[in-house]
């Protein structure tokens, strides 16, 4: 009788196609060169902000340009508190860096949210780049050189993961897919409770809410700050796989194209953001390896999917359940064809 | 305000509201009791819509007061008006499409009662407030509806919806605007059926267009023409009232 979330999978088929996704990235570094280790990294991270902005997007029907800025300060907050040559542990660095960043997102989202729709994006745009400057503009981060700083300790519960020098991308690409998938599961859990359920009524019709009697812009402020909490975790991973910050990461082409990547993954699942992220950058990578003219090749593929295939890559079936035959060679069936582009990129 | 003291439940105190140089509610003052059927009436734009968005809070007063058992809720913000009790419905049907019915009506039940097991359980498991979806669906007649879709519905049974989910808070005060709009002979008889069911427990401000219907069972009665209280009183006496017969009834009289 109770509906399932709309951005969830309605099918046991489609838990289990998120599953194999989920094992074959688990299995990529096995069998992909350290750069390419790296690279999925990268990509592994790009879905956490993206996820995380889904939050917003899909979920509660907010477009903020200001997102990628609770992203980049996370990973502000691991230089500070880990600075080079002193390195702290992980279970120090996460939450504290997750706070901030939820704390920033509640204190700009008091403000931005009594905005609606254009002018809410451009409030957020606005609080992103303040923000931006204040690490641009200033030396306390190391001004716009950017600053090295002591990548975080694999460590909790009084373990640590003590990887030889070699390894330890890998280490930090399996706490990166940790990470996601911890995330994704959160998130589903979170569209299955009550507040999820109010979450998706005001994305659908705030202003019904309110009539209903929800406090709709409490809700809204919960949102933004988890959502920028979220942001947090992804930049707080940044920060520990490249061991660097500067201040393009706090900009608003983070915000844009982690935008971009729900739209290419698609807006009406949970998993879309994370497709569009893989998706977009091996895209990215694919683009850089064949022209000099990387951009325009980026902008016109995503263009192209974007019109060929609005509902994202999510929402593509191959009707595979029909006609078996449809492709045998894709061992990551119907949901997955990002990864088949990572993959052949790790290949 | 003339005799008090009042038993009045919803009062309003030269309410006015102002769209740029367009008057749409002026100096309106009216008393709701408990357990009255008040139906408001008036031409099309009189702002009988305007009014029903003063008293929900959607709409703030240019100017005048609006008490509920004698507090000011004047400025008091919509979601917490629900709180204290006044629910409404819409003029055009206004429901959440794609939601089942029973998600529609338990999130109405969401908005007023906190749930035992806090918000941030699954909304399978709020056994509390899907009880009073149903008993909510069962009083408007659309206990059958429970798990369709609110889009795939009828018009008549999705106006029926949006009463199920003012019900679903359990308020004092209804405002219904044109609850009957746009429904066949058959819809419209089983929905005044449930509107005289529902004054016998609620006070209910009902925005109406089918004079005949309102004649019939309206206790207190108000026109309302270009935003102006032209009359107020007992359908009797606004049917004889000459004001109205000239300026409203004309034909109709
Ligand atoms: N938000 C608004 N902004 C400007 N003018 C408005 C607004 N809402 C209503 N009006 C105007 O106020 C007047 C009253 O409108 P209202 O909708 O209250 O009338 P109504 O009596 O409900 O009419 P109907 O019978 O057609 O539903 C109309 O002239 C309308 O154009
Ligand atoms: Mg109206």
């Amino acid at each position: 009788m109770t509906q399932a979330p709309r951005l969830l999978p309605e099918t046991k088929t489609g838990w289990a196609a998120l599953a194999v996704g989920a094992i074959a990235l688990a299995l990529m570094p096995l069998f992909a060169s350290p750069y390419h280790v790296e690279l999925g990294t990268t990509a592994l991270i790009a879905a956490l902000l993206a996820l995380s902005l889904q939050l917003l997007v899909g979920v509660t029907g907010l477009v903020s340009l200001g997102h990628g800025a609770f992203y980049g300060l996370a990973a502000y907050i691991v230089y500070f508190l880990s600075p080079e040559g002193s390195p702290q542990p992980i279970w120090l660095t996460l939450p504290i860096a997750m706070l901030v960043a939820g704390l920033a997102a509640a204190l700009v989202g008091l403000f931005a949210l009594r905005t609606k729709g254009f002018f809410f994006l451009m409030v957020t745009l606005a609080f992103g780049q303040m923000i931006f400057f204040v690490f641009h503009d200033t030396k306390i981060g190391g001004g716009t050189d950017g600053a090295y700083l002591a990548k975080p300790i694999i460590s909790a519960f009084g373990m640590t993961l003590d990887l030889p020098r070699r390894q330890r991308p890998i280490g930090t690409y399996y706490v990166a897919l940790t990470q996601l998938i911890i995330t994704y599961l959160a998130l589903a859990w979170l569209l299955r409770t009550l507040f999820g359920r109010v979450l998706e009524g005001i994305r659908v019709n705030e202003h019904r809410m309110q009539a209903l009697g929800h406090n709709t812009q409490r809700a809204k402020l919960i949102a933004f700050s988890l959502a920028g909490a979220l942001a947090g975790a992804a930049g707080h991973m940044w920060a520990m796989h490249r061991g660097f910050v500067n201040p393009e990461i706090i900009g608003w082409h983070k915000s844009a194209e982690a935008l971009l990547m729900i739209l290419l993954g698609g807006l009406g699942a949970l998993h879309g953001p994370i497709i569009g992220a893989l998706a977009y950058t091996g895209l990215t990578e694919v683009a850089g390896l064949m022209t000099e003219r990387k951009l325009l090749v980026e902008g016109l593929v995503i263009l192209l999917a974007v019109i060929v295939l609005p509902k994202g890559l999510s929402g593509i079936r191959l009707f595979s359940l029909a006609k078996p035959s449809g492709n045998p060679h894709d061992p990551l069936g119907d949901t997955d064809p990002s990864q088949r582009e990572v993959k052949i990129d790790n290949d | 305000m003339t005799n008090s003291p009042s038993t009045a439940l919803l009062q309003t105190t030269n309410l006015s509201r102002r769209f740029g140089g367009l008057t749409a509610v002026n100096n309106v003052s009216l008393i709701l009791e408990p357990n009255e059927l008040h139906a408001v009436i008036g031409p099309n734009g009189a702002g009988k819509s305007t009014l029903v968005n003063l008293l929900s809070g959607e709409l703030l007063p240019s100017s005048g007061t609006i008490t509920l058992t004698g507090q000011n809720v004047t400025r008091v913000p919509v979601h917490r008006r629900v709180h204290q009790g006044i629910a409404r419905s819409f003029q055009r049907t206004n429901v959440f499409k794609e939601m089942t019915v029973l998600e529609n009506v338990r999130l109405a039940a969401q908005a007023a009662f906190a749930p035992a097991g806090g918000l941030f359980q699954s909304s399978a498991r709020a056994r509390d407030l899907v009880d009073r979806a149903h008993a909510a669906l069962k009083r408007a007649g659309l206990p059958w509806a429970a798990s369709h879709i609110a889009g795939t519905m009828s018009h008549g049974a999705q106006r029926q919806l949006e009463i199920a989910m003012t019900l679903a808070s359990e308020p004092k005060v209804l405002l219904l605007d044109e609850p009957l709009a746009g429904m066949g002979q058959e819809e419209a008889d089983r929905m005044a059926a449930l509107l005289k069911s529902l004054a016998t427990d609620h006070a209910l401000l009902l925005i109406e267009h089918d004079m005949d219907f309102v004649f019939k069972v309206a206790d207190h009665m108000t026109v309302l023409v270009e935003g102006t209280v032209l009359a107020t009183g007992k359908p009797a006496d606004v049917r004889n009232n000459q004001a109205v017969q000239h300026a409203y009834l004309g034909g109709h009289a």
